[in-house]
């Protein structure tokens, strides 16, 4: 079931949550609406649930080409899931996810046994199967997000929508229920749209990353794409650590392959796109000083002074690369750009 | 290791605050109440059983309760639409309405009893009820018979039984609106929106969802509101008429008792009103344990 959000405004008082935003998501596909917090990622995700309404006289929903734009939340078959679980506290884990099919009208409602039937399944997909009689109080937080999918998808919802369902989670539950969500996501292909802050979420289980800033979508494209294809600086910034290093830079022939500020005075680059060499007179390449050394983990962070521009470059390196050059704080060294930009086939500004 | 050792708490003064709480709840609650029961033990069994059930007092104990429970119900329901509006929606003048809850607290009970009665009464603002109750209970009487209608719900309003229940209606709402006033501001969006995009209708989300998270704070505010009524007297006695049998309420009786000298009579009285009370109050604050045991956070 593919959605289609068109030019989608909306305004809080005089504030733009939303405007003209315009938005596809295929039939079958987990994609995340990524951007920092204010970006409108979570009003388009209410907009498409039905829980908000866009302003009047602007763009449509669509779930596969049917128009639900004035439909109520209740009627588009939306599963929503809530970063706060919005579990009923007085209802059991089973009588929590047994709601939806109990409040439907009498000739649409399941036989109690085929309700009791579908909640065991559900429980058991999620992994809860012996806590059906327990109260949304006496569980963790990662079973409770997980009673809240169960409780959306008892519904047969045509698309799973979830507001940054992992946010309120500790890192390490965080991690296990992503790629939980991920296996799922292979297994049913429901198409589900998932709001986050977190790069590395996003990332590593979507299909397909939205990038939304300041009520506009920056980007789209499959997590490889965004990443190294970056669109815009913001996105640059937003994904991954970047050197803002003004130019020009000393070595570099063609500023065209990189990612410029507007007015093109400031290229943004990876840490793990730079090389540092041992300064050595006369060979190309931008002379900058050791300031610091962080050698933890399998990448090295070298932190580096521009000698003119008075400006810090990071670089990340090799562990080996690094017992390589024996550098310490204080060296001279040679920035340089390494070729993997060059690789990029239609690298464009 | 010493047992007080092992008991020292992060908490110091448990020790001076728990005496200082006993001291000063048996000096303005505890002594005060079991005077009364020291003095109704100075009779015989057989004389606090008459006294208390003769045929007066039993009819004042039926409007007490009766018209208190029933008040106090009237109060859950409004109360709950009130707090409802009060939270839920901005409006002009919300905080003079927001103020004007808190009347009933502030107002001498004797001013309130005697602005609903100048109201009520037939010569008043809304004395064009009186009639219409009047014939309502009547029509009731005609196409009901069998129960004592106008025995029950009284012929008129003012100086009669729904005066008693007006008066009682009054002085009881704040409790249950500033009580559900915080639980419902706490209460997260995000449960009407989970229902709703369940496909729960708005009533059901009321019924299903809303109602079971407030009826911890809904109980509370039900039995401050019914504990109020049952001890109110000043606002009562304007509007009721007080007419032995029927719309004499039982702290009014006590208060006659005592007029004619008969202390042992009132406090008699007054026992049977206290611990009846405390044992209603006793079972509501069991059922709303009961009604809060998800609740933990």
């Amino acid at each position: 079931m593919s959605i289609v959000a068109t030019q989608i405004n909306k305004s809080f008082g005089s504030y733009s949550a939303l405007a003209n935003v315009s938005l596809t998501v295929p039939s079958g596909k987990l994609v995340a609406l990524l951007g920092p917090s204010g970006s409108g990622k979570t009003t388009l995700l209410r907009i498409i649930a039905g829980l908000e309404h866009a302003d009047p006289g602007s763009g449509r929903i669509l779930f596969h080409g049917e128009d639900v734009t004035d439909r109520p939340a209740g009627k588009r078959r939306v599963g929503f899931v809530f970063q706060h679980y919005a579990l009923f506290r007085h209802m059991t884990v089973f009588e929590n996810i047994a709601f939806g099919l109990k409040v439907r009208r009498c000739r649409d409602r399941p036989r109690k046994a085929e309700i009791t039937d579908r909640v065991r399944k559900l429980l058991k997909l999620v992994q809860l199967d012996e806590l059906g009689g327990r109260y949304p109080t006496q569980l963790s937080g990662g079973q409770r997000q997980r009673v809240a999918l169960a409780r959306a998808l008892a519904v047969e919802p045509r698309v799973l929508l979830l507001d940054e369902p992992f946010g309120a989670l500790d890192a390490k539950v965080r991690k296990e229920l992503r790629r939980w969500l991920r296996q799922f996501h292979e297994e049913v292909h429901l198409t589900t749209v998932f709001v986050t802050h977190d790069q590395e979420e996003a990332l590593e289980i979507a299909d397909e990353v939205v990038i939304m800033n300041r009520a506009q979508i920056e980007q789209v494209g499959t997590p490889q794409e965004v990443y190294d294809r970056p669109a815009s600086p913001f996105v640059y910034q937003f994904l991954g650590n970047v050197n803002q290093v003004r130019l020009p830079i000393r070595g570099v022939d063609s500023v065209g392959e990189l990612t410029t500020s507007a007015d093109g005075s400031v290229a943004y680059v990876r840490p793990h796109d730079i090389d540092l060499t041992r300064f050595v007179d006369g060979v190309p390449g931008e002379p900058a000083l050791v300031r610091s050394i962080h050698a933890a983990g399998p990448f090295a962070r070298i932190r580096c002074m521009r000698g003119r521009e008075d400006e810090i470059v990071e670089a990340e390196l090799p562990r080996s690369r690094l017992c390589e050059l024996r550098l310490s704080v204080g060296d001279a060294v040679l920035l340089r750009l390494r070729d993997s930009k060059a690789s990029g086939e239609d690298f464009s500004i | 290791m010493s047992v007080a050792a092992s008991r020292r708490s992060v908490l110091p003064g448990f020790g001076l605050s728990l005496g200082f709480t006993l001291t000063c709840l048996s000096l303005i609650v505890l002594i005060p109440l079991s005077a009364a029961f020291v003095r109704t033990a100075g009779m015989s069994w057989t004389e606090f059983v008459a006294a208390v059930t003769s045929p007066r007092v039993l009819a004042s104990y039926r409007l007490s309760f009766g018209a208190s429970f029933g008040a106090a119900l009237i109060n859950a329901f409004f109360g709950l639409i009130v707090a409802w509006v009060l939270v839920r929606y901005s409006f002009p003048g919300k905080r003079i309405v927001d103020a004007l809850v808190d009347l009933p607290f502030a107002l001498p009970t004797a001013v309130a009893g005697i602005a609903l009665s100048a109201i009520y009464a037939r010569n008043g603002w809304l004395g064009f009820l009186d009639p219409l109750w009047g014939s309502a209970v009547a029509w009731l009487d005609r196409t009901i018979p069998g129960i004592a209608w106008k025995e029950w719900l009284g012929v008129q309003i003012a100086f009669d039984r729904p005066g008693v229940f007006i008066a009682l209606t009054f002085i009881g709402l704040p409790f249950v609106v500033r009580t559900l006033q915080p639980v419902l501001e706490e209460l997260e969006p995000e449960l009407e929106e989970a229902s709703a995009s369940l496909g729960a209708t708005r009533w059901q989300t009321m019924v299903r969802v809303v109602i079971p998270e407030l009826t911890p704070a809904l109980m509370t505010g039900f039995s401050m509101a019914f504990a109020r009524a049952l001890g109110e007297y000043g606002s009562v006695v304007f509007i009721a008429g007080n007419r032995p049998m029927h719309s004499e309420i039982t702290p009014l009786l006590i208060i006659t008792k005592l007029e004619q000298y008969d202390y042992r009579g009132a406090t008699a009285i007054a026992t049977v009103m206290l611990t009846a009370s405390f044992l209603l109050l006793l079972l509501i604050n069991l059922l709303q344990k009961w009604s809060r045991r998800h609740h933990r956070i």
